[in-house]
């Protein structure tokens, strides 16, 4: 339980070393100290919480956290093609899966591996997008109510308000049914807010009221850009111009991203409409890994995020607490090992796809170009096996 | 003349974008991470910190915002170089470049004009993820009022990033990136004025007045007498590599970079088929509906006479360009245009 002696809910005037000077109340519930708060509107959200959800979160942050350390030296050791760490993200991420009900649906951008972690995605599956023999993702989506990760910036937000429109027409939104109703969540970064179909889907969503939550993780950067080459104002404000209620929280608080996200779930179950939350949180990691943050950003920004990361504060709250036993402790390191481990063999046990696989599913029944391309292809490279020289056809 | 440098793909762009950014003081450079960072692939490394961020100007993450304001700073006088940071990227910009840069000189009757070089890394071969590897410079050769050109070495690099910001059309500038760590010597003394390109296309000529080939002319890379083969961007070093392995084997290989993409120079690729008899068209994106369709309708229609063999073409498939582990397949490599080559020898 949420100890009743907790201080008053204050101001949080944060400004991080790239950030912008904010007028905008910042959500937090969870200190970097591990205190907590209390806030009138969201400390309700998780009353409900005990200990051992609580620890749940932790250990979600802790199981993803090793998962993309272990992704990231695949990767250096050449078994991956590319990796996008979530490093830092773990709060903003596990807090608003958690807060998801099954039938609610996530469009992903390309980070959101915690969420997909909440989802029920194996977390090795989407490796292979990375490993280079699967696009989108290894994943069934309609099985995880768990988008393909899309990675050309904001189109998926799109996609996103267009189901949550079809969810309303289907009679999902405010029905009055909590085990009915649902809702969207589309993930996307700070830099996508700059475009188009960013601004299209805040313009769709707030005129059609939709079902959807748009959960901005400001990490501070797009690649090499902080977030002041994007807007002038907190990120939270864009919502305003369009009609859509906005909630800046403190992406590095699971218990804070898990409240702000469920009150602005259970609003759009409800036919209440759209809300833009704004994660405020960091990357601490680079872009990707084929990034060199140390061309753009200090150290003394490093340093400052450090000192606010997620996972670390919810341990001092658990720690402080007595929540968090030594056995739990021991018992969580043995379970992310075994995890690493599992993933490390999974990937390396992904060969190279057969070359006809390149020919399937372009689309959905048969066309006679590609149907030629890969009898072609297929003969041509039975000749090298036969000595045969291939016939006739370009390629 | 004389004064060349050994550089690489990369450098041989940047030092033709810096020529382009001293000489003229309407050059700006913008796009996605080109500042601080120098770009993803580092093409524009060190020229925010030389020439300042007015100049070399980091915009937010938004491809159409940056076509279409650009387009206003070119009504402006300004003359704009755009990075698109990957191929695939360059589809939220389609619609400003389609239906707006391309036809603005036509829709008012040559009174407004939008200088806009819009320079995009493309081709695979790199081992990236999806949308990093595609080749859509067919779509934008396809359209009418935009340049589609694409160098094949370091030296051409150098003087067709020039003469791209020179020319008085849109320029959509294809950088394949798969050779961008090559390296080649490059003669750093020339530099390409707007009104030397400006008269070279005006007047059809294959040089413009500094001796370089103009932008729109394609170029014999190595001389052959039985077969033509026909390349841009990345395909040329492939199709040079290609044609030594054909000599090896008694076949005298030709390689044409055409360089140019819209337009094509029919005229330097004819005359080469009208000499070898025989042609083959090596490209990365599909081939179906592709350049290569074009050329072999072109190649066949002035030299039906002299071919003695179909125009064969070698190049990608009716897929989305596939996921890494498959595109050596994907791609033409030597392997599929050496049996090109046989095949058109065998007619
Ligand atoms: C339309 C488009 N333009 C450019 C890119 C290249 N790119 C990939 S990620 C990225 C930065 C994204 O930053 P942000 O939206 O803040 O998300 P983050 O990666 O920080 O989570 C860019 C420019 C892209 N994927 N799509």
């Amino acid at each position: 339980m949420l100890c009743a002696s907790a201080p008053p809910a204050r101001r949080r005037h944060d400004v991080s070393p790239t950030g912008h000077a904010t007028d905008v109340d910042l959500v937090q519930l969870l200190t970097p100290g591990g205190q907590l708060l209390a806030h009138p509107d969201y400390t309700p959200r998780i009353a409900h919480l005990d200990a051992a959800a609580r620890r749940g979160l932790y250990r979600d942050m802790v199981l993803v956290r090793r998962f993309d350390n272990e992704a990231t030296s695949l990767q250096r050791q050449g078994e991956l093609g590319l990796w996008v760490q979530s490093l830092g993200q773990e709060a903003a991420q596990i807090g608003s899966g958690r807060a998801l009900r099954p039938n609610d649906y996530v469009f992903p951008s390309y980070r959101e591996h915690g969420v997909a972690h909440t989802r029920g995605v194996d977390l090795a599956d989407i490796l292979r997008l990375f490993r280079g023999v699967e696009h989108g993702g290894g994943w069934d989506p309609a099985e995880h109510n768990f988008h393909l990760y899309t990675l050309v910036i904001a189109a998926h937000t799109l996609h996103a308000t267009g189901y949550a429109m079809g969810l309303q027409r289907d009679g999902l939104v405010g029905s009055g049914d909590p085990e009915r109703d649902a809702a969207v969540v589309v993930y996307f970064g700070d830099g996508a807010t700059s475009q188009g179909d960013l601004n299209e889907s805040l313009v769709f969503a707030a005129v059609n009221n939709a079902p959807i939550v748009f959960f901005c993780q400001n990490n501070q950067w797009a690649i090499s850009e902080p977030t002041t080459k994007q807007a002038r104002i907190p990120l939270a404000r864009r919502g305003d111009g369009f009609g859509i209620p906005n909630v800046r929280v403190d992406g590095n608080d699971v218990l804070a991203t898990y409240a702000v996200t469920a009150q602005a779930l259970e609003r759009a179950r409800s036919g209440g409409g759209p809300t833009f939350i704004e994660a405020f949180t960091y990357r601490m990691g680079a872009h990707t890994t084929s990034d060199d943050p140390t061309r753009y950003r200090s150290a003394a920004e490093d340093e400052y995020w450090r000192q606010r990361d997620p996972i670390e504060r919810m341990r001092l709250l658990l720690e402080g607490a007595g929540e968090l036993s030594p056995a739990f402790a021991a018992e969580l390191e043995a379970d992310a090992t075994a995890l690493a481990e599992r993933v490390r063999a999974t990937v390396k046990g992904l060969g190279r796809p057969p070359t006809g696989t390149m020919f399937d599913h372009v689309y959905g029944a048969p066309h006679a170009i590609v149907d030629s391309e890969r009898a072609w292809l297929a003969e041509y490279e039975a000749s090298f096996l036969d000595g045969a020289a291939a016939e006739g056809g370009s390629h | 003349m004389g004064t060349t440098e050994r550089m690489t793909f990369s450098k041989a762009i940047n030092a033709g974008l810096r020529r382009t950014l001293e000489t003229d003081p309407k050059v700006i450079l913008m796009g996605e991470d080109i500042g601080t960072l120098g770009g993803v692939f580092r093409v524009t490394d060190g020229l925010q910190k030389d020439f300042g961020a007015d100049r070399v100007v980091d915009t937010p993450l938004a491809e159409s915002g940056i076509v279409g304001t650009a387009i206003g700073l070119a009504l402006r006088g300004y003359r704009p170089v755009l990075e698109i940071q990957f191929d695939g990227f360059i589809f939220p910009a389609f619609n400003q470049i389609t239906t707006q840069l391309a036809k603005l000189s036509y829709r008012s009757r040559g009174r407004l004009s939008a200088p806009v070089v819009i320079r995009v890394p493309y081709g695979g071969a790199i081992g990236a993820i999806e949308h990093h590897s595609e080749s859509p410079e067919v779509l934008f050769a396809h359209t009418a009022g935009l340049r589609v050109v694409s160098p094949a070495s370091p030296a051409d690099a150098f003087v067709m990033i020039q003469q791209a910001v020179a020319s008085p059309d849109p320029v959509l500038f294809f950088e394949p990136k798969a050779r961008y760590w090559d390296k080649g010597e490059v003669d750093v003394a020339i530099t390409v004025t707007a009104d030397a390109v400006a008269s070279a296309l005006a007047d059809g000529v294959a040089t413009d007045p500094a001796g370089v080939v103009a932008l729109d002319r394609a170029r014999v890379a190595r001389a052959g007498t039985d077969l033509t083969i026909a390349a841009y961007g990345a395909t040329v070093s492939t199709a040079l590599k290609a044609a030594e392995s054909a000599a090896a084997a008694g076949v005298s290989v030709e390689v044409v970079d055409l360089r140019s993409i819209s337009p094509l120079d029919a005229e330097t690729l004819i005359a080469s088929v009208r000499r070898t008899g025989r042609c083959v068209v090596v490209h990365e994106a599909p081939v179906f509906y592709g350049t290569g369709g074009e050329i072999a309708a072109r190649v066949t229609e002035a030299c039906f006479y002299e071919l003695e063999a179909p125009v064969l073409r070698v190049g990608g498939f009716h897929t989305p360009y596939p996921v890494n582990k498959l595109e050596a397949t994907y791609l033409p490599g030597l392997d599929r245009i050496l049996d090109a080559v046989d095949r058109a020898m065998a007619y």
